[in-house]
């Protein structure tokens, strides 16, 4: 169980002002164990420096976070992934000279069977062995470091995982793979609980519960049928730059087998 | 013979060539200037030199999936090893040589070995050429090597030069002539740490038309290291050459990579790229949320740098 209490992070002004700009607002939430969490929102509402907070990649300026009842607020980073916290980056990491094969056993923190390995990238759709010896360097797509992001976040089975839209960059191919892998993490229900960041429809039906987070503050939450109305309407409500109605995906007839 | 080494010197052989014992088939082991143990195979034959010293390779047209060990190893303070090697590689071969220095110095001396390398790889030939340096002690531990490389036509010669930390200060050249259609890569690693210093000087030249060359080059520089990389690449037929210089630095280390290409021919494609930083950010980062300390977050990514 994860709980945000009273959650500040403010950055210094970049307007020559000295009233330092507020990114996350007094926010507190609570994530039960076993739970599948959207958290939703507009453009730079905050959401990605809110799973670094969790993560412990940003520190907050005040607030309590606490996981399964220790305060972690001041841990490092490395200390809460071994508590069990892991996060799967908006922008991964690229780095030159290392393979996937090593980075999924960094993750896993042993080394991996050549089996297993493929079964985690086939779970985001990645669905050729010999991606295990390519570096993840320049040389992979866009959708494909995103993809082996994933699959770091699967081979490290954390308590708690939060990715970060999953969905961004990925085809259609292997984004049906990436929900039903979602599916599947979800209905085993073995105490473990996922949030993850993301504006499409078929992820957000997905889950028990959504959050509705703008200007660093969370406006609303409910589970989906309570929510995708609302979201829909409160997108169009909002002035400036509105969030498209989230449009509905037909991606039955697309082959999904590897 | 293999009484004769010591623990240390075996740990030394089996760190710069994977030597574990004697090697089967051909091979050449020096000691602080001596010949420890030498033998040759069938196609491969070794003598000594007449007039310097180091040895003749003499590698027998067609000769196929043989390897050739060549170590050397310097124990001794105050000693300077300078040898000369030179490899007659038959046409049509396809061969594995290698190579490498361990220096173990604990000396008030410097020990220093120079190693010219001259390889003249026949027509349609296969080689592939690792040489791995590496030091210890606390004495000065010098390694100038110098390798010369002379391609015939179609010859394919991949090297890999790696100089893997200990070594106090090294100056490195690296000249090679390619004929028609010879394709070389040529990697190089370096790791240098506390106040050492390398440089690196490299002049591959194209004469023969579809000839190519590939340079990789991969350092860290730590501490107070100073490192100096100067490859060229001159084209002087239709040819292809790519040059790759990656640096990290880290503590006070200075890096500067000189890479240069020159064209003598309008059908020759020649592309350089340098990039010098320290480790992103983002890297140690992602490791630690994978649960490693920041320490060996940089250690692993330092490490698959230069695998
Ligand atoms: N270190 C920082 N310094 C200054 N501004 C920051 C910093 N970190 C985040 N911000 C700002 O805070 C806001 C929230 O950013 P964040 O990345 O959390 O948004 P997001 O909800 O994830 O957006 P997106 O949907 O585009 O991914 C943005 O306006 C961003 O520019
Ligand atoms: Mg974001």
């Amino acid at each position: 169980m994860l709980e945000l209490k009273d959650l500040v992070f403010e950055v210094p002004a970049t307007d020559g002002t000295d009233t330092p700009k507020r990114i996350i607002d007094n926010l507190s939430l609570s994530i039960p164990d076993d739970r599948f969490t959207v958290i939703t929102g507009p453009n730079g509402g905050g959401k990605s420096t809110l799973a670094k907070l969790i993560m412990g990649i940003e520190k907050p300026t005040s607030g309590q976070i606490l996981f399964d009842g220790t305060d972690i607020t001041q841990m490092g980073i490395t200390e809460r992934a071994r508590a069990g916290i892991g996060y799967a980056f908006q922008q991964p990491a690229r780095f030159k000279g290392m393979t996937v094969k090593k980075l999924l056993d960094l993750a896993a923190g042993r080394k991996l069977p050549m089996l297993a390995c493929n079964e985690y990238l086939r779970k985001v759709g990645l669905c050729s062995a010999s991606y295990l010896t390519r570096e993840v360097d320049k040389s992979l797509s866009g959708g494909e470091v995103k993809r082996i992001e994933i699959a770091t976040i699967l081979a490290r089975d954390p308590k708690l995982a939060i990715y970060d839209e999953p969905e961004a960059g990925i085809d259609l191919w292997s984004f049906d793979r990436l929900t039903e892998t979602f599916r599947d993490i979800h209905e085993a229900r073995d105490g473990r609980s996922i949030v993850i960041i993301s504006h499409q429809e078929r992820i957000i039906q997905l889950a028990d519960e959504i959050v509705l987070l703008r200007d660093g503050r969370v406006v609303d939450a409910g589970t989906p049928t309570e929510m995708m109305p609302r979201l829909a309407l409160s997108a169009r409500g909002s002035d400036g730059c509105p969030l498209t109605e989230p449009t509905e995906l037909h991606l039955t007839e697309i082959p999904t087998t590897c | 013979m293999a009484e004769e080494l010591t623990q240390a010197e075996r740990d030394l052989l089996s760190q710069i060539a994977g030597l574990h014992g004697m090697p089967e088939g051909a091979f050449n082991i020096r000691r602080d200037g001596e010949l420890v143990e030498r033998h040759s195979s069938a196609n491969i034959e070794i003598s000594t030199k007449t007039g310097e010293p180091g040895i003749d390779i003499r590698i027998a047209p067609g000769t196929k999936n043989e390897t050739v060990f060549i170590p050397v190893i310097v124990t001794q303070a105050g000693l300077k090893d300078v040898v000369y090697n030179t490899f007659y590689i038959g046409e049509d071969c396809d061969v594995r040589i290698i190579a490498g220095c361990g220096i173990h110095n604990d000396g008030h001396a410097a020990a220093q070995h120079d190693g010219i390398h001259t390889f003249h790889c026949g027509a349609n030939s296969r080689v592939v050429y690792v040489e791995k340096h590496y030091g210890e002690g606390d004495g000065d531990r010098i390694l100038n090597p110098t390798t010369n490389v002379h391609m015939d036509e179609g010859a394919v010669c991949e090297m890999e030069l790696t100089q893997i930390g200990g070594v106090t200060s090294t100056i490195r050249d690296t000249n090679a002539t390619l004929g028609p259609d010879a394709r070389l890569v040529l990697t190089e690693k370096l790791l240098t740490h506390g106040h050492q210093t390398a440089e690196s000087n490299m002049k591959v030249e194209l004469t023969g038309d579809g000839s190519s060359v590939q340079v990789i080059s991969r350092s860290v520089a730590q501490d107070d290291s100073i490192q100096v990389f100067n490859p060229l690449v001159i084209g002087q037929a239709a040819s292809r050459g790519h040059v790759q210089c990656d640096a990290i630095i880290m503590g006070n280390a200075k890096v500067k990579a000189i890479p240069g290409i020159e064209a003598a021919s309008e059908d020759a494609v020649l592309v350089h790229e340098a990039a010098i930083g320290k480790i992103a950010g983002d890297q140690i980062v992602k490791l630690e949320t994978l649960g490693l300390t920041e320490e060996e977050a940089e250690q692993e990514i330092l490490n698959d740098f230069l695998n």
